[in-house]
C-alpha cells in the first residue's frame, strides 16, 4: 500500500516535471517561422522613475503601430517587446539581457537616468546589440552599441545660461542640482565655462540636495540672500524629478518671482509641470531641444495623432519623446539602408542618418553617436506650457566630451574607421581616454 | 535737469494717465500726445524693441499708455506685420489702441510676446503710470515697484508724486523709492547721497542691503563709509532674524514631520507592528484629497476653498477602512512575529503603490492650494508662510486630538489597555481582535489625514509615502516607541536640530550629520528620549 502510494506520487511527479519541460519548450521554441523585427522596450513602468518613463514606453509602442501602418520595415511587422525593470539599476542589466537574448530583439530603446545607462552598458557590448537613449546627460561617454538622441551638455546648458547673460544680464549664478553624477558634471562644467566668461567665483553658489528634497525653506532663503546683493541673480537648476514640485512651491511661497531671480531647469518640461499649479512659475524658463509649443506643421501633426493614439485631448509631449521618435526614425531609415537588422551592419549604416526633427529641420546622427540638435529656451506659461523666447539659429553639434572639463578636453569621438574609436585623445594619438 | 515746460508735459502726462481727461482740460497742440512711435516699435517680436516701446509709453502720458501696458501684460496686444500696427484685442474683436473704436477689416495678428525682461519694463511701466493712482494701496505697491526697477527715468514722476502725496504711510514708500534711485545716479551730491543711504538703511530688510550694495564704487570716501556702515549695521539685524528664521523653518520641518509619524507612533508604537505600508496610507490620504478636490472642480467650484476641510474626514475614513481591511486580513495572523510583518506590509506597501499607478497613472497629481493657505506676511523680518504655518497649527490640533482619544475616550481606554495587557484585557471583557482592528484603523486613519496637509507641500505621486516612511520611524524610535509625546519631541527635536544644521552643512550632510546623531543617540538610549516604563515593555 505504502509502496504503491509513493510510487503513485512518483510518477505524479514525474508528468508534473515533464509538463513544466512541455511548457517551457513551448515558450522558447518559436512554433511558427519568425516573421516580425523585435524592437525592445527598457523603460520602469514602476518605481520611482515611472513618473518619467511610462511616456516614453507608450511612445515606442506608439512609433510601432504607425510604422506598422506604413508597412513595417522590410516588409515585416514590427513587433515591441515590453521589460519593466523597476527603477531598479541591476534590474536593468538582467532585463536587457533577456530582451537581448531570449527575445533577440533587433534594438532597443531606453533607459532614462545614466546610472541605468552604465548599468546596461556591458550588456550590450557582450551581446552587441544597439541601445537608443533618449534623455539629455552629462555626456563624457560615447559607446560603438549605444546612440545618444538626447542632449549633451553643450546642447542644453551652455545655450541657456549665453541665453541668461545676454538677454537677462544676469551676473550671478546659483548652481542648484540634486546629489548625483549628472547635476554634478554638468555644474562642473557650466562652473568651468562661467568662469571662462569672467564670472568670479564668489558670484557662483553651488548647492546639492539629495533625491526627493521636499523641504526647500532654508534653501530658497539662502538663493533669496544670495540674489540681493545687488546684482543680477538666476539659478540654474538640475534638480531632478519629484523634488522640482516643492522647490518651484516654495518659490512662489516665498515671493520670488521670475522678474526677480529667474530659474532655468533642464529637467522640467510638460509632464513635470502638469502637476503643478503653474501661475506662480510664470515667466521661469526651460532649456530643451523640443517644446510642445513648437509652431510647425510637423508638430501638430505629432500631436495630433499622439493624442488619439493616448485617447487623451491633453495628453502633453515632452523632449525626451521628441528624442525617441528621432531615434526610431534613425534605426527604420538605417536598417533600410543596411538591409537587414544585423547590428553590425546597423551601426555604420546610422551615421550619417538624417531624419526630420519636430521643430521643422533635419537631426542628424554624426560619427560620434550624437545627434544635431537645435536649441530652445521656453518660458513657463500658465497653461504649463512654454513660450519659446529664443531658438539657436542653426543645429547644434554635440560635444560628448566637454572642452571644459580638464579630463576630457583632448578627447574626441569617431566610430568611422579608421578611428573606430569613443575616447581618442588627440594629444597623444591614442584610443583610450585621458590616462595617456 | 528738468525743464519747467518738460515738468508741465509730465505733469500732465500724469494726470492724463490717472483721469484720461487731460487734453479735455488743457487742449494745447503740444498735449495731443502723439504715441505712434513707440506704437509702431511694439508691433514686434523682438523684446529689446519692446522694451524700449514701453519705456517711451510710461513716460508719454498718453492716456491711452495705461491701457496699452495692461493689455500687454495680459497678452492682450496684438500686432500685424504688413502694417506694423498694435490692436488691443477684446471679447468682441480687434480694437484701435487710441480710439478704441473697432476695426474694421482685421489682419492677421499675433499677441506682442512678453518675457522676463519685458515683465519687469511692464513692472516699472505700471509703477510709474500708477504713481499717482486715487488708490493709496495701489500707489504704495507702485512706490515698491519703483524702488525695485530703481529706474532712473521714473524720478521726474517719483518728484511729483511725492510733492502731491499726503499720506504718509506712501510718502515714506516714495522717499525711499527715491532714495534707492537717487543713490546709483551720476551727478548726485554728497550729502543727498549720504542722506538717501540713511534712508534706506533704516529699512533694515534684504532690499535695502541689496540697494546699498549698489552704491556707485567711484563716490566719494564719505558716501562709501556711510554706505559700509549701513550694511554692517544691516547684516548685524539680518544675522538675529536669520537664527529665528532658521528655528521657525525648524518647526515648520518638525510638524510635517510628526504629523507623517504620528499615525506610526500608533501603529507601531503603540502596537509593536513594523509597518512599512504607512508611507502608502499618508500617500491614500492625498490621493483622497485629490479626487475630492477633482469632484469639487467639476461639480462646484465654489467649494474650492473648503475642499481640503472636506477631504479630512473623508481621508480618515478611507485610509482607516484600509487600515481595518489590511489588520483583518494579512496583520492578524502575524502578530509577534516581526520579520514577516515587515515583509509582509512592504508586499502591501507595493501593491498599494501599484495600484494608485494604475488607476491614476505615473505622473503627479496637481492639487491646488485654498486661498487662505496661500501667500505669506512678515513679522519683522521673519517671513511666514500661510500655508506652512496653518500645517503646524493642523500638526498640533491632529496631535492634541489623538492624544485625548486615547486618554478620555472608551475605545482610548481599551487601546491601552490592550497594548500593556493583553491577557488580563481580555479576560476583563474586552474583545482584543476588534481592538487590534480599531487601533490599527485609527493609525491608518491618521495617516490619511497626516495625507491630506502632505498634499499642499509635496508632490502627489504614488512615491508620495516613500520619502516619509524612513522619517517616520526615525522620528518615532528617536521619541520612544510607544509614547506620543516622545514622538512629538523627537519630530520636533528633529526638524530644528537638521535646519540649525543644514545652513552649515548642507541638505546632504546635514542629513547624514543628523542621521549619524540619532544612531549614537540610540546606541546610548535603546528606547529613545521617552522610555515607556512599566512591566508591559518587557514582555
Amino acid at each position: 500500500m505504502l509502496n504503491l502510494f509513493t510510487q503513485a506520487r512518483r510518477a505524479a511527479g514525474r508528468a508534473a516535471v515533464g509538463a513544466t519541460a512541455l511548457a517551457l519548450a513551448g515558450l522558447t521554441v518559436p512554433a511558427h517561422a519568425q516573421e516580425t523585427i523585435k524592437v525592445g522596450v527598457l523603460h520602469s513602468l514602476s518605481g520611482t522613475m515611472a513618473i518619467s518613463e511610462t511616456t516614453l514606453k507608450d511612445t515606442v509602442l506608439f512609433m510601432v503601430q504607425e510604422q506598422n501602418a506604413k508597412g513595417g520595415v522590410l516588409g515585416k511587422k514590427l513587433e515591441a517587446v515590453v521589460v519593466d525593470p523597476a527603477s531598479n539599476w541591476p534590474l536593468f542589466a538582467e532585463k536587457a539581457r533577456e530582451l537581448i537574448a531570449k527575445d533577440k530583439v533587433a534594438v532597443v530603446f531606453g533607459c532614462w537616468t545614466s546610472v541605468s545607462r552604465k548599468s546596461v552598458l556591458p550588456v550590450f557590448k557582450e551581446l552587441n546589440s544597439i541601445l537608443f537613449y533618449p534623455v539629455q546627460y552629462e555626456g563624457e561617454e560615447s559607446e560603438r552599441n549605444v546612440f545618444y538622441t538626447g542632449a549633451a551638455p553643450n546642447q542644453q546648458a551652455i545655450p541657456a545660461v549665453d541665453y541668461l547673460m545676454e538677454n537677462e544680464g544676469v551676473k550671478r549664478w546659483v548652481l542648484a542640482g540634486t546629489d548625483y553624477v549628472y547635476p554634478r558634471t554638468t555644474n562642473k562644467i557650466l562652473e568651468a565655462y562661467l568662469k571662462s566668461k569672467g564670472v568670479p567665483a564668489e558670484d557662483i553658489m553651488i548647492n546639492y540636495t539629495p533625491f526627493g528634497h521636499s523641504d526647500w525653506q532654508t534653501i530658497v532663503a539662502d538663493i533669496k540672500k544670495f540674489g540681493s546683493a545687488g546684482k543680477k541673480t538666476a539659478v540654474v537648476s538640475t534638480i531632478n524629478g519629484d523634488a522640482n514640485v516643492p522647490f518651484y512651491k516654495e518659490l512662489g511661497n516665498q515671493g520670488i518671482k521670475a522678474t526677480d531671480i529667474p530659474v532655468v531647469a533642464f529637467s522640467v518640461g510638460e509632464e513635470e509641470l502638469a502637476g503643478i499649479d503653474t501661475k506662480p512659475l510664470v515667466g521661469h524658463l526651460a532649456a530643451w531641444n523640443y517644446f510642445q509649443s513648437v509652431d510647425t506643421p510637423a508638430n501638430k501633426d505629432f500631436i495630433a495623432k499622439w493624442q488619439a493614439y493616448t485617447k487623451n485631448p491633453k495628453r502633453v509631449t515632452n523632449d525626451p519623446m521628441e528624442a525617441t521618435v528621432i531615434g526610431f526614425n534613425m534605426w527604420v531609415k538605417a536598417v533600410e539602408k543596411a538591409g537587414t537588422t544585423e547590428p553590425d551592419k546597423v551601426i555604420p549604416a546610422l551615421i550619417g542618418v538624417a531624419v526630420p526633427n519636430l521643430s521643422g529641420g533635419f537631426s542628424a546622427m554624426m560619427p560620434n553617436h550624437h545627434i544635431t540638435k537645435p536649441v530652445l529656451i521656453g518660458e513657463i506659461k500658465d497653461d504649463g506650457q512654454f513660450d519659446i523666447v529664443e531658438q539657436t539659429p542653426g543645429l547644434i553639434v554635440a560635444e560628448e566630451w566637454s572642452p571644459h572639463l580638464e579630463g576630457s578636453k583632448d578627447l574626441i569621438s569617431d566610430w568611422r574607421s579608421p578611428l573606430n574609436c569613443g575616447n581618442f585623445n588627440v594629444k597623444t594619438g591614442k584610443c583610450g581616454g585621458a590616462g595617456n | 535737469m528738468i525743464s519747467s515746460a518738460r515738468l508741465r508735459r509730465l505733469s500732465c502726462a500724469l494726470l492724463l494717465a490717472l483721469y484720461g481727461l487731460c487734453g479735455a482740460l488743457f487742449s494745447q497742440p503740444a498735449l495731443a500726445q502723439d504715441i505712434s512711435a513707440p506704437l509702431a516699435q511694439l508691433a514686434t517680436d523682438n523684446y529689446a524693441d519692446t522694451e524700449a516701446a514701453l519705456g517711451a509709453l510710461a513716460l508719454s502720458g498718453s492716456p491711452a499708455a495705461a491701457g496699452i501696458v495692461a493689455a500687454l501684460a495680459d497678452g492682450k496686444l496684438v500686432f500685424s506685420a504688413a502694417p506694423r500696427q498694435v490692436f488691443l484685442r477684446t471679447e468682441t474683436g480687434l480694437v484701435d489702441p487710441l480710439t478704441l473704436q473697432p476695426v474694421a477689416d482685421p489682419p492677421a495678428v499675433k499677441p506682442v510676446r512678453v518675457n522676463n525682461r519685458v515683465r519687469r519694463a511692464i513692472e516699472a511701466a505700471n509703477g510709474t503710470l500708477s504713481l499717482v493712482s486715487p488708490d493709496p494701496a495701489k500707489r504704495l505697491e507702485a512706490a515698491t515697484a519703483v524702488a525695485r526697477s530703481r529706474d532712473t527715468a521714473a524720478l521726474p514722476a517719483l518728484d511729483l508724486a511725492l510733492s502731491k502725496e499726503a499720506d504718509p504711510k506712501v510718502k515714506t514708500a516714495l522717499t525711499l523709492a527715491r532714495a534707492s534711485i537717487v543713490m546709483g545716479q551720476p551727478g548726485v551730491s554728497d550729502a543727498e547721497r549720504i542722506a538717501a543711504i540713511g534712508l534706506v538703511g533704516a529699512e533694515g530688510n534684504q532690499d535695502a542691503l541689496a540697494i546699498l550694495q549698489g552704491v556707485p564704487a567711484d563716490s566719494s570716501p564719505a558716501v562709501k563709509q556711510a554706505a559700509a556702515d549701513a550694511i554692517a549695521g544691516i547684516e548685524r539685524s539680518l544675522a538675529m532674524w536669520s537664527m529665528a528664521q532658521n528655528v521657525w523653518y525648524g518647526l515648520s520641518l518638525g510638524s510635517v514631520l510628526l504629523l507623517a509619524a504620528i499615525g506610526l507612533a500608533i501603529t507601531f508604537g503603540v502596537m509593536g507592528v513594523i509597518n512599512m505600508a504607512h508611507g502608502e496610507m499618508v500617500m491614500l490620504g492625498a490621493y483622497t484629497t485629490f479626487v475630492v478636490q477633482d469632484a469639487i472642480r467639476t461639480y462646484n467650484p465654489g467649494l474650492f476653498d473648503w475642499s481640503l476641510i472636506i477631504a479630512i474626514p473623508l481621508a480618515f475614513l478611507f485610509t482607516g477602512l484600509i487600515g481595518v481591511i489590511i489588520e483583518r486580513t494579512v496583520i492578524r495572523f502575524l502578530y509577534g512575529r516581526a520579520l514577516e510583518t515587515l515583509l509582509a506590509t512592504w508586499g502591501i506597501s507595493l501593491i498599494l503603490q501599484q495600484a494608485i499607478r494604475t488607476i491614476f497613472g505615473p505622473t503627479n497629481r496637481e492639487v491646488g492650494a485654498p486661498s487662505w493657505m496661500s501667500g505669506s506676511f512678515d513679522i519683522g523680518q521673519l517671513a511666514i508662510t500661510s500655508g506652512r504655518l496653518w500645517i503646524i497649527v493642523f500638526a498640533i490640533l491632529v496631535f492634541v486630538a489623538l492624544l485625548a482619544t486615547l486618554r478620555m475616550t472608551r475605545i482610548g481606554l481599551e487601546m491601552r489597555a490592550v497594548t500593556q495587557n493583553r491577557r488580563m484585557a481580555a479576560s476583563m471583557g474586552i474583545r482584543t481582535n476588534w481592538v487590534d482592528a480599531m487601533t490599527f484603523g485609527l493609525g491608518s486613519g491618521i495617516a490619511g489625514i497626516a495625507g491630506v496637509a502632505l498634499s499642499q507641500i509635496d508632490n502627489v505621486s504614488p512615491n508620495l509615502g516613500q520619502s516619509y516612511i524612513i522619517d517616520s520611524f526615525l522620528v518615532v524610535v528617536f521619541g520612544g516607541v510607544g509614547n506620543l509625546w516622545g514622538t512629538l519631541v523627537g519630530a520636533m527635536s528633529l526638524g530644528i536640530a537638521n535646519k540649525l544644521l543644514e545652513p552649515y552643512a548642507g541638505a546632504v550632510l546635514g542629513k547624514i550629520a543628523l542621521l549619524v546623531i540619532v544612531i549614537l543617540f540610540i546606541q546610548k538610549r535603546p528606547r529613545g528620549l521617552f522610555a515607556l516604563k512599566g512591566r508591559s515593555i518587557e514582555a
